[in-house]
């Protein structure tokens, strides 16, 4: 473990603590990690919002006829929750992980445009403000109003303002065009630095795993965020201006909404899962104790998920009836996708294989990924399949699947993530007991919860219902899967106390807690503003490992 | 980071250059919006033919020659004013730019005087039938590029005649002339697909 | 008197029917689920063997490599970086096993969704309303709502060619132990076709979020017999069962604002917002599904619609209790 010591960065002790400055520091900063923390942190608060929703929903969905809400709330609280997870949670963890790790995994002192980083993250904020604010401001016409209650994807024409009165809609509109806005300057930001700042020595081929899935993560947020906007500006023109892009009474196409929306639906949920894609490979090689095998497989398998996850959309369009050769093609692509995912996994599991295993927390998060990524990936082989789709699709095995993909993959490698870079951020370590408890009770609560929806789509069970007959086979399964819940609300009781007690008083960890081999373990923890004393040189991927182990470095093999 | 400087990583780091950040982000700028004005042309060529009622394309669109002919001579008397730029000649760098910032503003008063026919004599606006709807988002969206350059192009124009140095922002201006180089890029596509393919 | 003789055995053979309310798709019940199902099957083994192999790998690997606690600890193992055979090899696997699961499934989409129905087609049309479901019968002049008659036979000879519309949002036809879904879509024409094998009240539900009620817009087919069918379709051609007599009941009805919305043949009813009426006591459920069709629940329904089912578009007219009572009476007689 290297400790390096910077004489400029020393503590002063007993400073004054100055509210003004420190806050300040926050709202004005444009450093990276700053930046980042405050995406993450927010991303926090609204997964903890939007998992109170989820609450709710489960509550009212435990029992039949159930009465804990009334029918437009319930489809106010479903379309909130995913909205919010989706575009609150998801995107802000793809752009404070890689707002905060791309400079210091490249050795560059800050992003290329900081400014636009600073703007990028409040914006972001902004548009998420907006979306909430619907639920005080967005009462219109005829009482019709509050918060948005069509669906986090909003099909048309539910959305034409015939159909949705009020300025309900208007505030998912607005609220995410603008969030968008931040993603897409984020994603910029990012591509320019790995393509633009990258340390001397440091080739593209030399960058960090992590980095390189980032890269490609913006560069799917780059291309497949645009046609969202581009749809949204069209539901605002049919709703403002009577615009007839979706009116099928003056022949416009209702299934259009679902073509655009999708075309960039489909990219975005790998945009989300990517992050974990990311983590994982930094952390599994550190906890093997060796490197990620097969590094440009797995570089070329991202770049070629990203390429292919441009041409699956309509295989979320399966039941529209669309021609045969359609549903093959986007079957085929769809389950064509799927290979260099399974490629994915094969490379971490062969890093694993020969390693010496530690099952830190960190650790046990992408293991759990592994398993259950992998079911949630063949789950989605499954719908590929589209005459079974025919029957799943709107059903809650589709629920199932996405949850576990969302859930029990990318939140297990947020996890990971948090529990891995949490000392390097925060110069503490996270309790180890504490964090092992949360992966347990949450694995146990994930699967508890979202195992028995697969059979609730099996028996027929459609998705979005505010509450359903007895006698229909659902009521067991669905009492089951409320108090999942339960057990996953413990478990992240139980992070968020590891987190802030960790913050305030966890055990110190030096520069380099983990015995890792990327720059950002090079410098201290927390790093100073200015990341590095002196911009490094590298000659391989693994530059701290070259550094310990100078009689094998990586240069001679690579 | 204790480090030996080896003389090959001291090698390394004097010849170290990268694309330089500014043309990397104008490049991925032009790459997002151009995702975005795929969607609209998509749009567009989806619902031709389609409209139910009201003024078709080839009933009210005459082909806006002067004003592509205005729009895409600005992307050559921008790359005059650069070079002038280039070799320190102030005075034709203020006099090309002036060229091109008149160019666009004609494209602009062009399609404004179009826009006006059309809703007030032939009775079409974004709202009256899917040729409208599609019309004026794409043809707008690409309008209102062409104004936010323009803000741009005044920009200059502005600092230079109050004197600012503008020789020492060549990068900035060359990011700006790319900028506009694309929309008059898309300006040929929606010309083809509107003008041409549509009607 | 002989037709309400007819009417009562009509609706004592329906209530005799078995009841499916389980809707499970592993147990289908007419050729479009059937296929469905049998790919289910093959997906849910190729997948299922792919799950075994790879998670046995993983386990095996956790297992084998966990770190000992020996005077190697804290040696670094080898440091391998990879190996293209063995990334050529599991590549190519699942490359195959995607190409014959595309083979197969190309087969099973052209056969369900290019397969003619059989000869003896009922043409049914389908539009979807929020929250209801209007169903016409083209050939027999028949309209009705949410509960859709369809002859069966054994061996799925007795089809009936579904024409999806949407007379709003879009919202989707599934019975999952008859078929997949498909949308309901304003300004496209959808069709598929179904064909109970057994008599039987099959279930189901919209399954397109279409707004408010879309948890009560629910869906009954009931396949009959073929003669059974047939005996129904007569009947619900039929005017309604008090068209001829004006009754102080009906004269109450057609003198409120329900006339609007609803239409009852052979009198002045001829509202399309709502679903017909004409054979109401001839449903099993009222408000698409949401509750059982007795008199005390039509009584619930009519003096206000928005308890049992809040946020449709059907308003509670304020009845006085004699409005009420003459209304629900009127309704109860027509069978």
């Amino acid at each position: 473990m290297a400790t390096i010591d910077y004489p400029i960065h020393q503590k002063i002790e007993n400073e004054e603590f100055s509210f003004s400055e420190t806050f300040y520091k926050w709202v004005a900063t444009v450093d990276h990690k700053r930046l980042g923390l405050m995406y993450i942190v927010t991303a926090l608060v609204f997964l903890v919002v939007a998992g109170i929703m989820a609450a709710v929903i489960r509550l009212q969905l435990a029992f039949p006829n159930g009465q804990v809400v009334d029918p437009d709330t319930y489809n106010r609280l479903f379309t909130m929750h995913g909205t919010t997870m989706v575009f609150l949670v998801g995107m802000p963890m793809v752009a404070g992980f890689s707002n905060y790790l791309v400079p210091l995994m490249i050795g560059a002192r800050d992003m290329a445009f900081p400014r636009l980083n600073s703007f990028g993250f409040w914006i972001f904020l902004f548009g998420g403000c907006l979306l909430y604010f619907s639920y005080i401001g967005g009462n219109g016409l005829n009482g019709a109003g509050s918060a948005p209650d069509v669906g986090w994807f909003a099909y048309s024409p539910l959305t034409a303002k015939a159909f949705s009165r009020g300025a309900s809609t208007d505030y998912w509109i607005l609220g995410i065009l603008v969030a968008g806005i931040g993603s897409i300057a984020s994603a910029l930001n990012v591509i320019v630095t790995c393509i633009s700042m990258r340390c001397p020595g440091m080739t593209m081929s030399k960058m960090p795993m992590f980095v390189w899935v980032m890269l490609i993560d913006s560069w799917l947020i780059v291309i497949a965020l645009p046609p969202l906007s581009a749809a949204q500006i069209m539901l605002l023109v049919d709703r403002f201006l009577g615009g007839t892009f979706f009116n099928t009474q003056a022949g416009g196409s209702a299934v259009l909404w679902q073509h655009f929306f999708w075309i960039f639906g489909h990219p975005e949920v790998y945009i989300l899962i990517f992050p974990a894609f990311a983590i994982l490979s930094e952390i599994i090689p550190v906890f093997s104790r060796k490197p990620i095998f097969g590094k440009p497989a797995m570089v070329g398998a991202v770049v070629a998920i990203g390429f292919i996850s441009l041409g699956v959309w309509a295989h979320h369009m399966f039941a529209v009836g669309m021609s045969s050769w359609s549903n093959t093609f986007f079957t085929a692509s769809t389950m064509l996708v799927g290979i260099p995912t399974g490629i994915k996994i094969f490379n971490w599991t062969a890093t694993m294989y020969g390693g010496k295993l530690r099952f830190d927390t960190p650790m046990l998060f992408c293991i759990a990924f592994l398993l259950q990524f992998l079911v949630a990936g063949l789950t989605g082989i499954m719908l590929s399949v589209a005459p079974f789709d025919w029957q799943l699709h709107d059903s809650y095995f589709v629920v199932g699947h996405f949850h576990f993909t969302l859930v029990a993959g990318l939140l297990f490698g947020i996890f990971a993530g948090l529990y891995y870079w949490f000392p390097k951020a925060t110069g503490r370590m996270m309790n180890e007991k504490l964090g092992k408890l949360h992966f347990w009770l949450f694995v146990l609560g994930v699967n508890v919860t979202f195992i028995p929806m697969h059979f609730l789509g099996f028996l027929g069970m459609p998705r979005r219902i505010y509450t359903y007959a007895p006698n229909r086979g659902w009521e067991g399964l669905n009492l089951v899967t409320s108090i999942g819940v339960a057990i996953q609300a413990v478990a992240i009781a139980i992070f968020v106390y590891n987190v802030l007690h960790s913050a305030l008083k966890g055990v110190r960890a030096g520069d380099d807690p983990w015995d890792a081999w990327t720059l950002e373990w090079a410098t201290s923890s927390p790093p100073p503003e200015y990341n590095f004393e002196k911009v490094p040189v590298v000659r391989s991927g693994r530059p701290l490992w070259d550094l310990k182990h100078p009689d094998d470095p990586d240069w001679r093999f690579e | 980071m204790q480090e030996v400087i080896t003389e090959d990583a001291l090698e390394l780091s004097r010849n170290w250059t990268l694309p330089d950040r500014g043309k990397v982000g104008i490049l991925f700028l032009i790459i997002t919006e151009s995702a975005l004005f795929t969607i609209f042309v998509v749009a567009y060529l989806v619902y031709i033919g389609k409209s139910l009622s009201g003024p078709q394309p080839k009933d009210v669109l005459e082909l806006p020659i002067l004003s592509s002919i205005c729009l895409l001579s600005s992307s050559a008397t921008i790359v005059f004013a650069e070079r002038a730029l280039h070799k320190g000649a102030l005075a034709m760098f203020k006099l090309w730019w002036a060229v091109t910032i008149l160019l666009g503003l004609e494209f602009l008063v062009s399609t404004g005087v179009e826009w006006y026919n059309l809703i007030y004599k032939d009775g079409l606006t974004i709202s009256t039938n899917l040729f409208g709807t599609t019309y004026y988002s794409l043809v707008g969206l690409h309008a209102s590029h062409v104004i936010v350059g323009m803000g741009f192009l005044l920009l200059v124009m502005a600092v230079s005649l109050a004197g600012f140095p503008i020789q020492t922002q060549m990068r900035r201006v060359m990011f700006l002339s790319w900028y506009w180089h694309f929309v008059d890029a898309i300006w040929v596509i929606v010309f083809t697909v509107v003008y041409i393919i549509g009607r | 008197m002989l037709g309400t003789a007819v009417v009562a055995l009509l609706q004592a053979q329906v209530a005799a029917l078995p009841e499916h309310r389980i809707a499970d798709i592993m147990k289908p019940l007419a050729s479009p689920a059937e296929a469905e199902k049998n790919i289910a099957l093959f997906s849910f083994a190729i997948t299922g063997v792919i799950f075994v192999v790879v998670a046995g790998l993983i386990f095996f690997t956790l297992w084998k490599f966990r770190r000992k606690h020996d005077e190697d600890e804290f040696r670094e193992p080898a440091q391998v970086y990879g190996s293209n055979q063995i990334e050529v090899a599991w590549t190519i696997i699942p490359v195959l096993i995607v190409f014959i699961l595309i083979g197969v499934t190309a087969r099973v989409i052209a056969g369900v969704e290019n397969a003619s129905p059989p000869k003896n087609v009922t043409k049914i049309t389908i539009i979807g309303h929020q929250w209801w479901w209007e169903v016409k019968y083209p050939d027999y002049d028949i309209v009705t709502a949410n509960e859709i008659h369809v002859p069966s036979l054994p061996d799925g000879k007795a089809a009936s060619y579904l024409k999806l519309e949407s007379a709003d949002v879009i919202h989707s036809f599934w019975l999952p132990q008859l078929s997949g879904k498909t949308d309901l879509i304003p300004n496209r024409d959808n069709f598929m076709w179904i064909n109970p094998k057994e008599p039987g009240v099959y279930f189901g539900n919209c399954a397109e979020y279409c707004g408010t009620q879309h948890a009560n817009m629910l869906l009954r087919v009931i396949a009959q017999t073929p003669d059974d069918f047939k005996k129904w379709a007569s009947e619900q051609q039929q005017n309604a069962a008090s068209a001829a007599a004006m009754t102080p009941e009906r004269a109450e009805f057609e003198a409120l604002s329900c006339v609007n919305c609803h239409a009852i043949k052979g009198t002045v009813a001829v509202g399309k917002f709502g679903p017909d009426l004409t054979h109401l006591m001839s449903r099993q459920t009222l408000g698409a599904g949401v509750i059982d069709n007795t008199p005390a629940n039509l009584k619930i329904w009519v003096n206000n619609p928005q308890d049992p089912k809040p946020g449709c578009f059907m308003p509670s007219l304020k009845l006085t209790d004699s409005e009420l009572t003459q209304v629900v009476d009127y309704l109860g007689s027509l069978k």
